[in-house]
C-alpha cells in the first residue's frame, strides 16, 4: 500500500524538486549526453537498455545513486560533478515514468 | 545520350523538383541523431539540398561510401544498415541486421559492406550492391573499431572480451584470424592511413596497442603503459574517438583518457614525445589536411569549444566557440574549411580553415557526424 502511494506521488515529486527549464535541460541531457552510450531510445549500447523491461522494479534512490557515483570498474561515469541529488532523483523518476 | 537519360529520369523524381544535382564529388551528410534522419549537403554552395528520413535510432551513428560516391551507407545505432542515394535522396536498400551496432566500413574494392554489432556481438558482412548477407561471424562480446584492410578484409576489436580480428574476403571462402589478445575494454581502433598499423586504445586499463598489420605474423604490440584510464583520472562523460587520431608531422596524436590532454607519440619508436593541456577531453583528434594543424572537440559539459594545435610545438594556436555540444568536425578534403556539428544549437558551423573565421552557417536538427564524399576514398573506412 505504501508502495502504491509512494508511486503515485512520485511523478508529483519529482516536478516539484527542479525548476521547469531545469528539467527541459536535464531531459535534454538524458536523451543527448546518456544516450550517447545508452541510446536515444535507451534500448542500450556501450551502456545497459534503460527501458521499461530494463529498469521494472528498479528503485529509484538506487538508480540516482548509480547515476551520481557511477559503475566502478565500468565505463558508467560519476555524474555528481554536474548534478544535485534532487536532478538524478529527476534523472531516476523520468526514466521510471516512461515504463508508463 | 545515355547521361542525358539519367538526367531526364533524375529530372522526373519529384524529390528533384528543384535543379538536379548530377554529380556528388562536393557532396557530403550530415546525421541527425534525435530525427533518424540525414541532410544532404553541398560543400560547394555551403547548403543543405535534402533530407532522407527513416533511419532508426541513429545515437551513434556512422557513414561511409561507395566508390562512385553516390551512395551513403549509414550505421545506426538499432542495427539498421541503410543505404542512401545522395542523387535522389532515397533510401535505396535497408536492414536491421543486429539489435545493436556501432558502426562499420566498406572494403577497398567497395563492394562489401561490414558492420560491427553490440548487440549481439559480432560482425556482419553484406553484398554492397544488395545489402544481402554474404558473411557472419558472431561473437559474444560487443565489437569495436572495426576498419577495412586492403585486399578485401577487415579488423575489429572486442570490447568486453579484449580481442582483435581480420576476416580475409579475398578468397573463395571467409577467413578469420585472431590476431592476439589486446587487453581489457579497448573502447576505439584506428588503421593508420599507410594501412600498417592498427592502433587500439584501452578504456579498462592503460596502454594502447598496436599491432603490424605489414608483418606476416601479427602481434599485438603494448605501448604508452601510463596511457588511459585508472580510478584517479576524472570521469569520462564521453568516449573519445580514435577515427580521427591525426597522424603527423611522424607523430600520433592521441586523448588522453580521464584527462585534459593530447599525448603525441613518436611514430616509429612508439614513445610519447610531448603532452598538450587541453580545455577539457578530447574526443576528436582530426588532422586539418596538407597543414601542420590539428583541430580538437571535446567531452561535455566542456564541449562548446574547439581548439587548434600546432604539431610542430605542440601548442594551442586558437580556441573557437562554434556552438552548444560540438559533436564532429569534418574537413574539406583539401583542408580549407572545416564543417562542424553543434548539437544543441541545432547548427553546422563552417570555418575557413586559414582565417580561422565563421564563413557559413546550415540549420540542422541535432547535427552530430557530418561525412564528405572524399571519405570514399580513403583506407580504413
Amino acid at each position: 500500500m505504501l508502495r502504491i502511494a509512494a508511486l503515485c506521488l512520485l511523478p508529483v515529486a519529482a516536478s516539484a524538486e527542479v525548476a521547469a527549464p531545469r528539467a527541459v535541460a536535464l531531459e535534454r541531457m538524458v536523451i543527448q549526453d546518456c544516450g550517447s552510450c545508452h541510446g536515444l531510445t535507451m534500448k542500450g549500447g556501450l551502456g545497459k537498455p534503460l527501458t521499461a523491461e530494463a529498469l521494472d522494479g528498479a528503485d529509484p534512490e538506487a538508480l540516482a545513486l548509480i547515476v551520481l557515483d557511477g559503475v566502478p570498474g565500468t565505463a558508467m561515469p560519476p555524474w555528481r560533478p554536474l548534478l544535485t541529488e534532487e536532478e538524478a532523483d529527476w534523472i531516476a523518476h523520468y526514466l521510471l515514468k516512461d515504463q508508463k | 545520350m545515355k547521361t542525358l537519360a539519367l538526367c531526364f529520369a533524375l529530372l522526373a523524381a519529384p524529390a528533384l523538383a528543384q535543379t538536379p544535382c548530377c554529380a556528388t564529388g562536393d557532396l557530403g551528410v550530415v546525421v541527425e541523431r534525435a530525427t533518424g534522419s540525414l541532410l544532404v549537403v553541398d560543400r560547394s554552395d555551403h547548403a543543405a539540398i535534402g533530407r532522407v528520413e527513416g533511419l532508426g535510432d541513429l545515437s551513434h551513428a556512422s557513414v561511409t561510401f561507395s566508390p562512385d560516391e553516390r551512395f551513403a551507407y549509414v550505421f545506426g545505432r538499432d542495427g539498421g544498415l541503410t543505404k542512401v542515394d545522395m542523387l535522389t535522396r532515397s533510401i535505396a536498400a535497408r536492414v536491421i541486421q543486429a539489435g545493436n551496432s556501432i558502426g562499420g566500413a566498406i572494403s577497398d574494392d567497395g563492394k562489401l559492406i561490414a558492420v560491427s554489432n553490440y548487440e549481439p556481438g559480432g560482425v556482419k558482412v553484406f553484398d554492397a550492391d544488395t545489402l544481402a548477407l554474404v558473411g557472419d561471424i558472431p561473437g559474444n562480446s560487443k565489437t569495436i573499431g572495426l576498419v577495412d584492410v586492403p585486399g578485401r578484409r577487415f579488423a575489429w576489436s572486442t570490447w568486453d572480451s579484449g580481442e582483435a580480428f581480420m576476416a580475409d574476403f579475398s578468397g573463395t571462402e571467409m577467413k578469420v584470424t585472431k590476431l592476439g589478445d589486446v587487453g581489457k575494454n579497448p573502447f576505439d581502433a584506428v588503421l593508420t592511413d599507410d594501412a600498417h598499423t592498427y592502433l587500439i586504445g584501452l578504456f579498462g586499463e592503460k596502454g594502447v596497442t598496436a599491432i603490424d598489420l605489414w608483418d606476416e605474423t601479427p602481434a599485438p604490440v603494448r605501448f604508452l603503459k601510463d596511457y588511459g584510464k585508472t580510478e584517479d583520472d576524472l570521469p569520462v562523460y564521453k568516449m573519445p574517438h580514435l577515427q580521427g587520431w591525426a597522424f603527423t608531422e611522424g607523430q600520433f596524436v592521441l586523448p588522453a583518457v580521464g584527462q585534459h590532454e593530447l599525448l603525441w607519440v613518436n611514430r616509429e619508436t612508439l614513445a610519447e614525445v610531448d603532452r598538450t593541456p587541453t580545455h577539457g577531453q578530447p574526443v576528436f583528434i582530426i588532422a586539418q589536411p596538407a597543414s601542420p594543424f590539428v583541430w580538437v572537440n571535446f567531452a561535455t559539459p566542456l564541449n562548446d569549444t574547439v581548439q587548434v594545435v600546432d604539431s610542430r610545438d605542440h601548442k594551442v594556436v586558437a580556441s573557437l566557440t562554434p556552438g552548444k555540444a560540438v559533436l564532429h568536425m569534418e574537413f574539406a578534403p583539401r583542408g580549407a574549411e572545416v564543417w562542424i556539428s553543434s548539437r544543441d544549437d541545432d547548427k553546422i558551423v563552417i570555418y575557413d580553415t586559414q582565417s580561422r573565421e565563421k564563413i557559413g552557417e546550415i540549420p540542422a536538427q541535432s547535427p552530430s557526424g557530418i561525412f564528405f564524399t572524399a571519405r570514399a576514398h580513403r583506407t580504413g573506412l
